[in-house]
């Protein structure tokens, strides 16, 4: 990025450097979201839907784990796809799979907890009428994911705020190299150590763009799920 | 209209002294009944009696804790051929038709028949402006006839209803009572509590008085109302509170 | 723009491709009919715009994984700009992506010790030589050096003045307890303050108070809390060059031969780490020192001011 540009004329230039790093941004944390559903969506809906023995731990467990710092996540992941480490052969460190990893990893009990208080309530509310009508279990899951679709959405959103907002993991196991793992977040953590503060904000503003638009569609999916929800 | 009905494996419906006990309560008490193709028995009772129970055991949701319950001498296995409409049904997140097309994929009927059944049942239950409204944006009489349709769409051979009056106005509850009027008379097993005396007099074949979880009394509605065997059963009938 | 419009336009065939797959899909969840459909599109477009949206951006994750390096550097190094400026020439010629993960020295070796580089280049001689002793690096080459500075509040607070005495100056800082802000991260700049506490006959571990603030962080930090605090700190001249938020910081003290700051390269063992892609590496140290890229760090100005000065040739650097 031209060095004395000032922030809002590389805004508005669409400057591809910047570009690349918004592409990046959006990338690695909708991969996140995407990976921690398909993981998470199952697993919420069958905490919500079985009973074993030592669920409230489980569920206890979860609503914790929601808070896990990312900048802890971080450094386990390091160690993990570290060369020295177990994984070291996969080659993953400083790449941008190793953020998505480790974005996933902070997405996933987000969505698992809100994805199992959503589907758990659903369910007492369908559990006569299904029974009624002999659904088996995997009916039965597939029908209250379907039907609580839109609430999951809420949850999914969640998770990408989640991830799109948090710079501690991703700095870590990425690197932050330029042109390869960085992001709006990383970026903003860099401009501000370089004391060229005009851009972070700049880059900051952007990226509450973002998450705003993200937000304006899902606020429209659920303006369309409300029919049939309420 | 005609709805090919397969034989009625799960009737006669036999209890032999069922009981079903919660913690330290018993909501059924030593029930012996039978219930038998013919025209509609209808269960009265006090509130707390015990109906809304019986009928789940009946439907084959709950297990008896004490005693035999079989369908069509099968015992332990969940009927097939039975439906059941809840007080307060549980509309899914779909629209009407949705609902109704939900039942029908989850009762088995063949894909290509699924549109042509559903819109014959929502005929019936005289739905059929409503096909594309949300079902949870349906009025509560509205609901109660779509319930009643989602039932039907298992094509059942027993229908249990739980009071399904019991929130409706007077034009609401006679459009339900139509419709129970005509499934019974297409030969369907239905069995319908309820608190309104008015109610049994219009529907019953047979009536089944419960008192505390205990069959009071058994018989046909002309000797029930007009000849009571019972001092409960006379005090009830004659619109008195059964303690 | 070309480029822009075919993104959109591929996006828009994926969406259309993907609809009717995710239609599919639904219907087999939930057999409505269709009339109810104008809100169920909008859900499929949504999910359809998701699922383009994550295959589009994978290509993002593509590596560059044949001609790529990962070079383990120094903050300072990239704070300054310098790898800006210097890795677009070094690709230009030799088509290599040079990866630079920017970390305190001490970090960029325990990384490079870890496999996870392959190739170190860092400003810590003490550090570096044992690096190499130990087996985790090959050899050492000097590549440039520069010199660190002092900074601080124009208001002075220590009573500096105008000396080129570092020592003195910080003598001066400790007696007065004015703030004093240390990287505190087993950086290059970090090693050569504790060097200089030591010059100046101080046992820092034991004689900081809480005019001594360690923040563990990089040098753009380290002068943003200066800046924000009033503090003085010792900076490489580079990154202080190019650091845009010096507040009513100046340099206190400059010139004084300790001041001096080496840097040296280094390409990682492949005999300890089999991963390291040993030929690029070298190619990468090769440039560095050779009169090219010497010359190149020495055209790297800001403001007029050059910042690093090569000297891969001097003996002994």
């Amino acid at each position: 990025m031209p060095e004395n540009a000032s922030a809002l004329q590389l805004v508005f230039s669409a400057d591809p450097a910047l570009l690349a790093i918004v592409k990046l941004s959006l990338a690695v944390s909708l991969s996140a979201v995407a990976c921690a559903a398909l993981v998470g969506l199952p697993f919420g809906a069958f905490v919500a839907l079985t009973r074993f023995p030592g669920r409230e731990a489980v569920i206890v467990t979860l609503n914790a784990l929601m808070g896990l710092p990312p900048v802890v996540v971080g450094l386990a992941v390091y160690l993990l796809l570290s060369r020295s480490g177990p994984l070291g052969s996969w080659g993953l460190l400083f790449t941008p799979q190793a953020m998505v990893i480790a974005q996933t990893m902070l997405v996933t009990p987000i969505i698992v907890a809100l994805a199992r208080q959503t589907i758990e309530d659903l369910a007492a509310e369908y559990r006569d009428e299904l029974a009624a009508m002999n659904v088996g279990p995997l009916g039965r899951v597939a029908t209250l994911i379907w039907d609580a679709r839109f609430s999951l959405v809420t949850a999914l959103l969640a998770g990408f705020g989640r991830a799109a907002a948090e710079v501690g993991a991703i700095i870590i196991v990425g690197g932050n190299i330029d042109g390869f793992t960085r992001t709006m977040t990383t970026a903003i953590a860099l401009e501000t150590s370089k004391g060229d503060l005009a851009l972070a904000v700049g880059l900051g503003l952007v990226l509450i763009g973002i998450v705003v638009i993200v937000n304006a569609l899902a606020w429209a999916v659920r303006r369309a799920g409300e029919a049939f929800a309420e | 209209m005609n709805i090919m009905r397969a034989p009625t494996t799960d009737l006669p419906i036999l209890l032999d002294h069922v009981s079903f006990v919660a913690g330290s309560v018993t909501i059924v008490d030593n029930v012996s009944l039978a219930f038998s193709p013919g025209a509609p028995t209808i269960l009265i009772g006090p509130n707390g009696a015990g109906k809304t129970t019986l009928l789940r055991l009946l439907m084959g949701l709950i297990r008896p804790s004490r005693g035999r319950l079989t369908w069509g001498g099968r015992e332990g296995v969940t009927p097939a051929r039975c439906a059941i409409v809840f007080q307060r049904p549980a509309m899914l997140r779909r629209s009407a038709a949705g609902n109704i097309l939900y039942a029908l994929a989850a009762a088995g009927v063949p894909r290509g028949k699924r549109a042509t059944r559903c819109t014959e049942l929502l005929d019936m239950v005289g739905l059929a402006a409503l096909a594309g409204r949300p079902a949870r944006k349906l009025s509560g009489g509205e609901q109660q006839r779509l319930a009643l349709a989602r039932a039907l769409a298992k094509d059942p051979a027993v229908l249990f209803l739980d009071e399904p009056t019991a929130s409706l106005d007077p034009a609401a509850t006679k459009a339900i009572e139509d419709i129970v009027r005509a499934v019974a008379a297409r030969g369907i097993k239905v069995v319908m509590s309820t608190h309104d005396l008015g109610e049994a007099r219009r529907l019953a074949g047979d009536v089944v008085l419960l008192h505390r979880g205990c069959v009071i009394e058994s018989a046909p509605a002309l000797s029930f109302f007009t000849a009571p065997r019972t001092d409960e059963a006379r005090k009830f009938a004659a619109g008195e509170l059964l303690i | 723009m070309q480029k822009r419009l075919s993104t959109l336009h591929a996006l828009s065939l994926v969406i259309a491709g993907l609809d009717p797959a995710i239609h599919r899909f639904a219907k087999k969840m939930d057999p409505r009919v269709k009339p109810g459909g104008d809100k169920g599109k909008l859900t499929r477009r949504m999910f359809s715009f998701l699922a383009a949206a994550v295959l589009l951006l994978a290509p993002v994750f593509a590596h560059a994984q044949d001609k790529s390096i990962v070079v383990a550097s120094t903050t300072s190094t990239q704070d300054s700009g310098l790898f800006g400026y210097l890795l677009p020439i070094f690709k230009a010629k030799t088509g290599i992506d040079v990866k630079v993960v920017a970390q305190g020295t001490g970090q960029a070796i325990d990384t490079a010790n870890r496999g996870d580089a392959d190739v170190a280049f860092v400003h810590a001689k003490s550090l570096e030589e044992k690096f190499v002793a130990e087996g985790g690096g090959v050899k050492r080459f000097p590549v440039m050096y520069n010199d660190f500075v002092l900074v601080g509040p124009k208001s002075d607070p220590a009573g500096i003045g105008r000396t080129k005495d570092i020592a003195a100056a910080l003598t001066a800082i400790k007696a007065k307890g004015a703030p004093f802000v240390s990287r505190g991260d087993r950086s290059g700049t970090h090693v050569a303050e504790l060097g200089l506490w030591k010059a100046a006959g101080v046992d820092i571990e034991k004689d900081k108070g809480p005019w001594y603030k360690e923040i563990g962080q990089g040098m753009g930090a380290a002068l943003n809390t200066s800046s924000g605090l009033g503090a003085y700190t010792l900076s490489d001249r580079s990154t202080w060059i190019s650091f845009k938020n010096k507040g009513d910081l100046v340099i206190a003290v400059e010139g004084d031969k300790r001041l001096f700051n080496q840097y040296g390269v280094i390409l990682v063992n492949p005999a300890k780490h089999p991963n390291v892609k040993k030929e690029l590496g070298q190619q990468f140290i090769d440039w560095l020192i050779s009169p090219e890229g010497q010359k190149a760090i020495a055209d790297y100005k800001i403001e007029g001011q050059q910042l690093f000065f090569p000297n891969a040739t001097v003996p002994g650097a």
